[in-house]
């Protein structure tokens, strides 16, 4: 009897959720691969071909698609180094026990709660208009053009815009981090004459191994997955230079109308996110320094 | 020496500050001005304060429409979000079986998808309730508020089980003993001891469901449902950009995010720090 009852509790306490969770991940997913092997245009009332692994076949030979896995590789890429290396230097510049630090950590993460759409529209003006504007001024035209017109500084420019947006979320995990850290550890290094660059390199960076984990994760796929900023800062322009992964997959589908290769590639996008997120939180646990 | 390095550090930072907060600056001065300021001299600080722009784009934006959207859609799904997924952890902790590991493993694993691979299918899907069971699942706020839930559900329940694993049982035996059902023993005792982690997972939803934008661009398809993010870009679509205007609009969407970390940070801060470290 009781564990008759005990059964129907767990069902009325999980089974609402996992329904919900079923009908909108799970369904979605299963029919998705399915999708994948099919020639269709989204018109309900056109019959959908099977075409085996055909769309997986012309999905290597889309060069713009291609192109776009060249874009996102090299947006990641970099985008990793820049968010990491300015959140870490806020990270030590706010935990340096300055008169400002406080009012400077509320400001540096401000941005993150801003959604990527409408710190893209706000970038725009800045790269088309105010860059212009300076560079006229100050005859640094070099730097000081509007950067959505060109095939690369396109790129460059959604890469300042994700860190602006993603600097100080990684800041409060290495904060944290580097909280965690014990003070007499570093006053003991310091007493044997360990310079700050040595205690930084010796003692705070491999206890930060945990806080590298996550921010590397969380900015890898961040970065990976980005469309918002994508389309409102450039719109993959100029001439689809800037289109990267996720608007590659949105235009194939609903932009083009081919259902079954927009598919395809997003279950290989799947497949990558995996197969990416997996090797490097294995490869960074195996480097942490325990305690 | 010492103080002169401080001193120096201090100046960096500030320095740093005022570079971080160059855009927003450029943005709200820029929202003043009339075109021909604009163009004359856009880092300037306006000759005069005229709110015209922000009326106007409160107008074009259907500003305080969009705005209740907003907070209907994303108080309503974080708040089913945490019920449903703490009662579903607290059952998948307090029974120790297969079916809960396996459950368990299946909600954490598919965490990894991206929203693009589930889009296109997850629309037949909501598509095919529609015509054959009659629900409204498509371009109602109902339909995308149960969309947000199941792709807020895994993440959630993964923070919620992470937690209850370190809320020692005795108390609920208790309780149980003293005749409590379940549901006394979850709502009284349990969801009360949770409410650290559920501030955590409310504060990460609302930020994620107030600021998503390709989930409702595909399925709201009403001027009068558009959400804060929809009616932005919409805003942008439908006029060549008056940059004044447009400014004036991008300030107004981002008062009410400012006002809430303001009032939030310290939550904010501690839910980011705890949210992702798990």
């Amino acid at each position: 009897m009781s564990k008759k009852m005990d059964k129907v509790w767990f069902a009325v306490f999980t089974v609402p959720l996992l329904f919900v969770f079923a009908t909108v991940v799970i369904i979605p997913f299963l029919i998705g691969i399915g999708y994948s092997f099919v020639s269709w245009d989204g018109i309900p009332a056109n019959p959908k071909v099977f075409v085996g692994f055909d769309n997986y076949a012309k999905l290597f030979q889309d060069e713009r698609f291609l192109a776009s896995s060249w874009h996102t590789i090299q947006f990641t890429v970099l985008a990793l180094v820049s968010v990491n290396l300015l959140g870490l230097l806020l990270s030590l510049f706010v935990t340096a026990k300055l008169r400002t630090s406080n009012a400077a950590r509320t400001l540096f993460f401000m941005p993150n709660l801003i959604g990527g759409l409408i710190l893209g529209y706000i970038w725009q003006f800045i790269f088309t208009d105010a860059f212009k504007m300076v560079g006229e001024k100050t005859g640094l035209h070099s730097v000081f053009f509007n950067w959505l017109l060109d095939p690369q500084f396109a790129i460059y420019a959604m890469v300042v815009v994700f860190t602006w947006q993603m600097a100080g979320y990684t800041m409060i995990i290495y904060i944290a981090g580097i909280q965690g850290i014990p003070d007499d550890l570093i006053e003991a290094a310091k007493v044997d004459g360990a310079n700050l660059w040595h205690r930084l390199t010796r003692i705070v960076f491999p206890l930060l191994m945990p806080a590298f984990t996550i921010c590397l994760f969380l900015t890898l796929s961040g970065a990976f997955k980005i469309f918002d900023v994508n389309l409102s800062l450039t719109k993959g322009g100029p001439n689809n230079a800037s289109e990267m992964f996720a608007m590659n997959i949105f235009n194939e589908i609903f932009g083009y109308g081919h259902y079954g290769l927009g598919q395809a590639k997003a279950i290989v996008f799947f497949l990558i996110v995996a197969i990416l997120t997996l090797t490097q939180v294995v490869i960074t646990k195996r480097r942490e320094v325990q305690m | 020496m010492r103080t002169t390095s401080k001193w120096l550090l201090e100046l960096l930072l500030v320095l740093l500050a005022l570079c971080f907060l160059s855009p927003v600056y450029l943005m709200v001065v820029n929202s003043f001005k009339n075109r021909a300021e604009l163009y004359q001299n856009a880092l300037a600080l306006p000759s005069s304060l005229s709110f015209q722009y922000y009326s106007k784009a409160m107008e074009k934006m259907n500003y305080w429409t969009a705005f209740g959207n907003s907070v209907f859609v994303t108080v309503v799904s974080v708040v089913i979000v945490v019920l449903l997924a703490s009662m579903t952890a607290w059952m998948l902790v307090r029974t120790d079986n297969k079916l809960s590991k396996i459950i368990f493993m299946v909600l954490v694993s598919t965490m990894l998808i991206p929203f693009q691979t589930l889009m296109m299918p997850l629309m037949q899907v909501m598509d095919w309730i529609r015509t054959n069971l009659h629900l409204p699942m498509l371009n109602t706020h109902g339909g995308l508020i149960y969309m947000n839930v199941g792709f807020h559900a895994s993440m959630a329940v993964f923070l919620y089980h992470g937690f209850i694993k370190s809320v020692p049982v005795a108390l609920e035996e208790a309780a149980t003993l003293d005749g409590c059902s379940k549901f006394g023993v979850f709502w009284r005792i349990v969801f009360p001891m949770l409410t650290t982690i559920t501030i955590t997972i409310a504060i990460l939803d609302v930020i994620a469901i107030w600021n998503d934008y390709l989930l409702p661009s595909l399925t709201l398809s009403d001027k009068g449902l558009r959400t804060i993010p929809l009616s932005t870009f919409y805003f942008f679509g439908e006029f060549t950009i008056v940059w004044n205007l447009a400014m004036a609009g991008l300030t107004l969407t981002i008062i009410p995010v400012v006002i809430f970390y303001f009032f939030a940070q310290k939550y904010i801060v501690k839910g980011i720090a705890a949210g992702a470290v798990k």
